[in-house]
């Protein structure tokens, strides 16, 4: 391991000046629960870290005037489970925040950042996508947006640029009668990386379906947008037919890898169980209740 | 000596243990807290290859590098010629394997082996420096289970090993080091007698110990010639005697420091850092430090040996062992001393069987070098046996306990050496079960996709005895002060101190026990084998009777009457109507100018053997294959229970370490012989949340051969949680669970393939 630098700008145009300059010697730091790691192991080469938490609007959790919330890069995840407003309105990415290391971990480390790290396993990804977040990008040339789903795009790999930062994520505000759930299925009960992880949203009236969107982690190079499984379940009646369909969808859409966390079959099965307790839970939130099964 | 009564004033009871609060409080100082002035840290090279020959190493460009103060390989070492040593804990073994173990000569026999060593005045310098040395290497494909390694076509990874089959060696070498074969009675006549003879194989995976403390050695030589090492060991004495060997140096001129140690389990009774940190420091003059990473630490030390079992057995239909066939094959790793011999000796100690035969083969494979990990050999090979007997069981529709009861071994009975059992506590520790809430409980329903089962299994373990020193000193307020020789790794210096007090009569807050460097206490074995508490404690006792006996002495001048009327009981001396309790004695034999001082080394070899039975209640969800633990509940015959907070914490600690081997731990490799999850993420040891609260039951058969009839409690209870936990999940989804780990991938596919 070589010697880094550290900046620490409290600005976005300042960061990404810095950025500019270093091109991908650079990278941004908020919690470094996976940056520092990486470093030490040698597992990415860096040489300038730049830290995230000087800068306001990568640290903003707020409200907007449409409801929508605004939720800085660098907010830890913490901060999101212990918002009564936000875990109300976005549970499944609480859930994700809450299973994300220990207690310490999740006081430093933050969804921008597990996002920008871009592992197919990274907890908070489905749970953005269920949540239709758009990505709030800022660089040389301005900003720009992006659809969640479409940020990563393949392992360790993602859309920004050298010279770009990710500043936020704008969740929109859910609409009446709907509910949200994430989980992830590990060998151990805590500290451990998602064999699969399954994300569900739903919309219902009374026990109608009228939208819903799914989304896997660690099937694939990176996180899935599973959008046939829940245009399927739009119409449909919420109960365990028309679960087990987009359950069978999910399995179809997953393509996984076989490695030393979980082989081809079991990360098939584990998406068509995981997508399925994804939506039981995001029924018994929709009609204001909890999940009832945790892994 | 005088033995024990039974109603013991300080033996039994739970105290605050002396190393606590310095534990607790952070201030304990463990190996990697060692500094000097002027100490710079090395670093080594470690092979990316599973199996290579070295056709060079060119450290020059390390050299060159300014920060670098020296660069080491396996030619500065002295040549290891062809002889045997004794190893901790591994019997004898080749010089040219346990050196080569240390820092390869010219061939690579596992992924981490230690190429070369640097120094430099930074760690982040001498990382930067390994990068520097440029290894030639001619690649070789690898060997990496045990039934490949053992096929007559399989490369020879080793060209100068020969099988051993007693005292015989082959003449072509061969990847098997060695053929243990242990054999009494007709074990045809008894698979004749019998009304069920089943066979199954089961193979289990190589695990590591994890223990929390990564390896750490610090070394200087002072101007006089004496190496000094101080590091975190299970026996400073064994780190000793394994440098003076490798370096060629006199053990008298080898201090070695002890320190707390953040576990062990069997894994730091040998070298690994010590002899680098020694020749880095002796070449540039200075102390040389060195750690290890949590890497380094799983593919550079000693894992237990996975292994592939086939049990074969026949039993009436009332459920008697007629007969048995054992077959036993460890992956030793790169070299050979696999603890497959105890594997053999352990493997039917549960039970009374007059014909049997144990076949084990010590195997090469490219891995690393396997060494003891609590209770060596015997959790795979007992699990082997314990699985079998559990689908015995369920062909003869009969109660797992009853079965064991039935077959119980006990005093007199044959073992697999061929002697026989002393008392033991076998069948207590099986009615103790039986008796339990949890056995008597019913197990609960199950429901929906979520199934319950429960386990039972047995455990056996022969525990040991050997070489230990004490030193009692009296001082002036009645306190003593107790040297002793053992590394302290389960809290033995209570338990050792206990007895001492036990004996004089003294409270236990009255012994400050201290483990001293090896040259300020005579020799003292490995903390390995569960012998501390018993052979040291011993020691201890000797040492107190000594103090006792000079105290009379000195007491008779004192009063001026002969030392035979003097009497000793409960701490207080007596004569003529006139006494002196212990503290009033130290002082008037302080008083009287008077230092007294009592030593033993003793070497017992009267260690009892030992018992366990474990349940275990799991939870399967058919639909994942997560295997969730509801209840367990452990009870183990510790002879007379010293210190009993530690008996259960030993207890827990087994159960934690054996449901980890059962449930997810396993090294997991690439084709190419890469250890694929060498972190605390990817090797899975249960954490606090995967355990419920253990339950334990000390069942006490006190040993004849102690005073205070202490058995050794620190390993058996790693031996039944591997077949406990695999016949509680076969329990629950009604298929046989014969490979581990049972991890969810494997539970849910063995759920598909049966539906």
């Amino acid at each position: 391991m070589r010697a880094i630098q550290y900046a620490a700008p409290s600005t976005v145009e300042d960061a990404v000046a810095i950025l500019a300059e270093h091109g991908s010697d650079a990278r941004m730091l908020a919690g470094g629960t996976d940056l520092i790691v990486q470093v030490r192991e040698d597992a990415r080469d860096t040489g300038v870290f730049v830290d995230a938490k000087k800068i306001p609007e990568l640290m903003e959790l707020s409200v907007n005037a449409d409801g929508s919330t605004t939720l800085g890069a660098a907010v830890p995840c913490h901060q999101l489970y212990n918002d009564a407003h936000f875990t109300a309105t976005y549970p499944a990415v609480t859930d994700a925040a809450r299973i994300i290391g220990s207690t310490g971990i999740q006081g430093r480390a933050s969804v921008g950042g597990n996002l920008c790290n871009s592992g197919p396993a990274g907890d908070t990804i489905p749970p953005l996508i269920v949540h239709s977040a758009v990505c709030n990008i800022a660089g040389p040339d301005g900003e720009r947006t992006v659809a969640v789903e479409d940020f990563c795009t393949a392992p360790g790999r993602n859309v920004l640029a050298d010279g770009e930062l990710l500043v936020s994520l704008t969740l929109p505000k859910p609409p009446a009668g709907s509910g949200s759930h994430y989980l992830r299925f590990i060998p151990r009960n805590e500290m451990d990386i998602a064999v699969v992880g399954a994300g569900a949203w739903l919309q219902l009236d009374g026990e109608t379906i009228t939208a819903a969107r799914t989304g896997l982690g660690a099937v694939a190079p990176t996180p899935l947008f599973v959008q046939a499984a829940g245009d399927a379940l739009v119409g449909m009646t919420a109960d365990e037919d028309a679960f087990a369909v987009a359950a069978d969808i999910a399995r179809d859409a997953a393509s996984p890898i076989d490695d030393m966390r979980g082989t081809i079959a079991h990360r098939k099965q584990l998406s068509y169980v995981l997508t399925q307790r994804a939506l039981r839970g995001a029924k018994a939130r929709a009609q204001g209740g909890s999940p009832t099964n945790g892994h | 000596m005088t033995a024990g009564n039974g109603a013991y004033r300080v033996v039994g009871t739970r105290p605050v243990r002396h190393d606590g609060v310095d534990k607790v409080t952070g201030r304990a100082r463990y190996g990697v807290d060692a500094n000097m002035p002027g100490m710079v840290w090395g670093k080594v090279l470690r092979s990316p290859h599973a199996r290579a020959r070295i056709r060079g190493i060119d450290t020059s460009r390390a050299e060159a590098a300014g920060q670098v103060l020296a660069v080491v390989t396996g030619d500065d070492f002295p040549d290891p010629g062809a002889g045997e040593a004794e190893a901790n804990e591994s019997g004898m073994q080749s010089l040219r394997y346990m050196a080569e173990r240390v820092i390869a000569r010219g061939r690579v026999t596992y992924e981490g082996q230690v190429i070369a060593a640097v120094a430099a005045a930074s760690v982040h310098e001498a990382e930067e420096a390994i990068s520097l040395i440029d290894v030639d290497y001619e690649v070789l494909p690898p060997v990496l289970d045990v039934r490949e390694s053992m096929q007559d076509d399989a490369p020879v990874i080793l060209d100068d090993l020969h099988t051993e089959t007693g005292g015989v060696f082959d003449d072509n070498p061969s990847n098997i080091a060695k053929h243990f074969i242990f054999e009494e009675g007709d074990v045809e006549a008894g698979y004749a007698a019998a009304d069920l003879v089943m066979e199954r194989s089961y193979s289990t995976a190589m695990v590591h110990q994890g223990y929390i403390e990564p390896h750490n050695a610090l070394a200087y030589w002072n101007q006089d010639g004496h190496l000094i090492v101080e590091s975190s060991s299970q026996g400073h004495f064994g780190i000793r005697d394994e440098l003076a060997t490798m370096l060629e140096h006199p053990k008298s001129k080898i201090r070695v420091l002890p320190a707390e140690i953040g576990g062990g389990f069997g894994g730091k009774t040998t070298v690994y850092l010590e002899p680098l940190a020694a020749v880095l420091s002796r070449k540039i003059g200075r102390p040389v430090k060195m750690t290890m990473n949590r890497t380094e630490v799983l593919i550079g030390t000693g894992p237990a040996p996975g292994a592939f079992m086939t049990v074969k057995m026949g039993v009436t239909n009332e459920g008697k062992i007629t007969a048995v066939n054992v077959d036993l094959a460890f992956e030793a790793g790169g070299y050979p001393g696999s603890a497959v011999s105890a594997g053999c000796l352990c493997c039917i100690g549960p039970f009374d069987i007059e014909n049997f035969r144990v076949d084990g083969y010590d195997v090469v494979v490219n891995k690393p070098k396997s060494h003891a990990y609590r209770a060596p050999g015997a959790p795979q090979a007992e699990f082997a046996v314990d699985a079998l007997i559990d689908e015995i069981c369920e062909e003869l529709d009969m109660d797992p306990l009853e079965f064991r009861r039935l077959n119980a071994s006990k005093e007199g009975d044959l073992r697999v050496d061929g002697t026989r059992f002393h008392p033991i506590g076998n069948i207590e520790t099986i009615d103790a079960a039986v008796a339990t809430d949890h056995w008597q409980s019913e197990l609960g329903e199950s429901t929906g996709t979520k199934r319950r089962g429960r386990g039972v299994a047995s455990g056996y373990w022969l525990n040991g005895g050997g070489k230990s020193s004490a030193v009692a000193r009296l001082n002036g307020d009645g306190t003593v002060t107790l040297l002793e020789g053992s590394m302290d790794i389960g809290g033995t210096r209570t338990s050792i101190a206990m007895q001492l007090a036990e004996f004089l009569g003294i409270p236990i807050e009255d012994v400050d026990p201290i483990v001293p460097d090896t040259d300020s206490i005579a020799f003292t074995g490995v903390t390995g084998g569960s012998r501390v508490t018993y052979a040291t404690g011993w020691a201890a006792i000797e040492a107190a009777e000594d103090l006792k006996d000079q105290m009379v002495e000195g007491l008779a001048d004192y009063w001026d009457v002969p030392a035979e009327s003097i009497s000793f009981d409960a701490g207080v001396f007596s004569q003529n109507g006139t006494s002196l309790n212990f503290t009033e004695a130290a002082a008037a034999l302080q008083e009287d100018g008077l230092e007294v001082v009592g030593k033993a080394t003793a070497s017992p070899n009267a260690a009892g053997n030992t018992f366990a039975i474990h349940i275990a209640d799991v939870e399967v969800d058919t639909e994942t294959g997560k295997v969730d633990v509801l209840r367990y509940t452990a009870l183990q015959d510790a002879g007379t229970a010293i210190y009993p907070p530690y008996v259960e914490g030993q207890m827990e600690g087994g159960v934690a370490q054996g449901v980890g081997w059962a449930l997810n731990e396993e090294y997991v490799y690439s084709p190419d012989g890469r250890m694929l999850n060498a972190s605390f993420l990817d090797y899975r040891m249960p954490t606090s949340l995967d355990l419920p609260m253990i339950e334990t039951v000390i069942v006490e058969v006190p040993n004849p051969g102690h005073p205070y009839g202490v058995r050794g409690v620190g390993e058996v209870p790693i031996v039944p949680p591997l077949a406990a936990m695999a016949n509680a999940i076969s329990n629950a989804i009604g298929v046989r669970i014969r490979d581990l780990p049972a991890s969810p991938r494997e539970v849910q596919a063995a759920v598909a393939n049966s539906a």
